[in-house]
């Protein structure tokens, strides 16, 4: 996992997928997001760091409008996101996520957290959504699983679960919020493996994370945010060994000692 | 001699066996000596907990048992079978009583329609509570028709001979009070609890008002507004029946209770939860439908039998209004002269027939929290 990916394929920066420009967020008073600019390709892999209370989840939280941005202007694989909720409705079914607490549904077993939205959303029959769950199981490695409640499984093994979940949605984008924030230590490489795998497989990733391990191996890209802006963007390598704001090796400094 | 037992016996590190426990902390004497004889504070306790239940039960049995009559005409022919006269129960009142107890002033020929439709809520209620029913699909559409078809076999027409609501008394009056008041309280809670949670502030005000409005307001004077003004309110040439009014009122009442409960179950739900559902593209109500309020109402089951349980017995209230409840005849009954002065007896009966409804509510809630519980 530590050793740079060296074949990543190059990305197309004229065909965004995500294009966001001049976007603003406030909560209330706060001003939580300023003026972002940023254009993501497709199967771009990028990696949002920073402290905390920068301003990296509600980025991407805005990107499948889980919080509305109050200026600017964020398009989405060619819809742009306003108040028109079948737009909303598009780019959510186009933009999987998976969250810090893994948000499974505690009341429905595995197998029923990976049909739910296939039946109800998608309205693909419940047979064929069971298959299509049992297979993205597997490929994450716990499809026997399937029958337990989300409170049987050990957290790396519900993160797991809810990365099947969203794919199951055949999204375009997937968006991560801190994947492994929440994990115990030995469980954070089962879950960044799953990652890797994906990213491999041509998925355009946005991941709020500071595993810098997974950044260097998969990320094309590394932003750093602080304060509500983009600081900094690089490719991996360039923004480990040469950061060029102080903001950035402040950052850099703390959480590589630790 | 090789008299080591297992736990002294040496092992390698891991490969140490798992081994019973010892056996003060297991089986009967681990539990009594545990939960009865831990500390001296727990052994008074239990002595003294031992020693009241030997000095009220047995003079009780005796009482209400062993020396009680069960059959005689009047309170006199009651006492003269007895050793000592008023020295145990005379159960022949309450068997005197039993048809005007259950049925109230139902005229006697139509009685049948009463036992179906109870028979009728029995199988509603194996259905709406036990999902293991044969057929269920089609139970849960008969729980739906359920309660048309028993408004129609208890007030009659369309071909059934038309019953005056004055004539409805006793237990089946509470059950008809209870049970629709409980019934229709559930999803009017359940709306009215969303909408208290609404961003839309119309709809949000509207629903605080009716709650905050109900709950502030006993539920006896809302009684009264429903036997005497309730027609003033209403446009002229409509004329509700009293009972209906008593209905409407109840359920409205139960039914700001309810969206208590749900609105404090709704709270106990992650915002995480919203979340995955809103990210995976799912609407407003599929989400509730599908994931919030399963979780939710779960939750707010404790609260539900509470309020239910709460309903149940206010349905007695309708006395002040001249309905005659079990309470309610329970009282004419003991102004007959032939039986005055069994008052023990009679409101012993009735707090037996409240108390065993509302503790099956009370233990199925537990069932129901058991089956439903899935470890978060």
């Amino acid at each position: 996992m530590n050793e740079p990916n060296t074949d990543k394929p190059p990305i197309d920066s004229t065909d965004s997928i995500i294009s966001i420009t001049g976007m603003h967020k406030w909560f209330g008073d706060f001003h939580v997001l300023k003026n972002i600019d940023l254009e993501v390709g497709r199967s771009e892999r990028i990696v949002i760091c920073g402290p905390s209370g920068s301003g990296k989840s509600t980025l991407i939280r805005c990107i499948n409008r889980l919080e509305e941005h109050q200026r600017g202007k964020i398009v989405v694989d060619g819809t742009e996101l306003t108040n028109d909720l079948k737009h909303i409705e598009v780019v959510r079914s186009e933009v999987g996520m998976v969250f810090q607490q893994f948000n499974l549904f505690p009341h429905l077993t595995i197998l029923e957290n990976l049909t739910l939205a296939q039946v109800w959303v998608r309205k693909i029959p419940k047979a064929e959504a069971e298959a299509a769950a049992m297979s993205y199981l597997e490929r994450v490695k716990i499809p026997e699983q399937s029958a337990k409640y989300p409170s049987q499984l050990s957290g790396g093994q519900q993160q797991r679960v809810a990365i099947a979940r969203a794919l199951c949605m055949n999204p375009k984008i997937m968006l991560f919020d801190e994947p492994t924030s929440a994990l115990d230590p030995e469980m954070i490489k089962e879950v960044l493996d799953v990652m890797i795998e994906l990213a491999e497989s041509g998925m355009t990733m946005l991941v709020v994370t500071h595993e810098m391990g997974f950044a260097t191996a998969v990320a094309h890209r590394v932003i750093f945010m602080d304060g509500g802006e983009i600081i900094e963007q690089n490719t991996p390598v360039e923004f480990f060994e040469n950061p060029k704001h102080d903001r950035t090796k402040l950052f850099l400094s703390q959480i590589l000692h630790h | 001699m090789t008299n080591t037992t297992p736990s002294e016996q040496a092992y390698t590190p891991g490969n140490h066996p798992d081994l019973p426990p010892p056996i003060s902390t297991s089986g009967a004497i681990g539990w009594v000596r545990k939960n009865l004889f831990s500390s001296p504070l727990n052994i008074i306790l239990t002595l003294l907990s031992a020693g009241f239940l030997w000095v009220i039960i047995p003079p009780l049995l005796t009482w209400g048992l062993f020396d009680a009559v069960w059959q005689a005409d009047s309170r006199k022919d009651c006492w003269a079978q007895m050793d000592v006269p008023e020295g145990a129960a005379c159960w022949a009142f309450i068997a005197d009583r039993f048809q005007v107890f259950v049925y109230g002033f139902y005229p006697e020929g139509e009685r049948w329609r009463v036992n179906l439709s109870f028979g009728l809520f029995v199988i509603a209620v194996l259905y709406a509570l036990y999902d293991r029913m044969p057929a269920r699909r089609y139970g849960l559409w008969y729980c739906l028709a359920f309660p048309f078809l028993v408004g129609w076999l208890l007030f009659g027409g369309l071909g059934l001979v038309p019953v005056e609501t004055n004539d409805f008394g006793g237990i089946m009056l509470t059950m008809v009070l209870g049970v629709t008041a409980i019934a229709f309280s559930l999803p009017i809670g359940i709306v009215l609890a969303l909408g208290r949670r609404s961003t839309m502030p119309v709809l949000r005000i509207v629903c605080v008002l009716f709650i905050e409005f109900i709950r502030g307001v006993p539920l006896i004077a809302l009684l009264f507004v429903a036997s005497t003004m309730l027609n003033y309110f209403l446009p002229p040439g409509t004329f509700f029946d009293l009972l209906i009014r008593v209905l409407i009122i109840m359920t409205l009442f139960a039914s700001a209770y309810a969206a208590e409960v749900v609105r404090g179950g709704l709270q106990g739900i992650p915002r995480g939860q919203y979340e995955a559902a809103d990210a995976m593209g799912l609407t407003y109500w599929k989400t509730h439908r599908l994931i919030i309020l399963p979780q939710a109402l779960k939750i707010s089951i404790p609260g539900f039998i509470n309020t239910f349980i709460g309903t149940f017995k206010d349905t007695t209230l309708v006395l002040i209004i001249g309905m005659m409840d079990p309470l309610g005849i329970g009282r004419s009954a003991l102004a007959d002269a032939e039986w005055a002065g069994l008052a023990r007896e009679m409101y012993l009966f009735i707090a037996l027939f409240f108390f065993i409804c509302c503790f099956s509510m009370s233990r199925y809630s537990l069932h129901l929290e058991k089956k439903l519980d899935t470890g978060h």
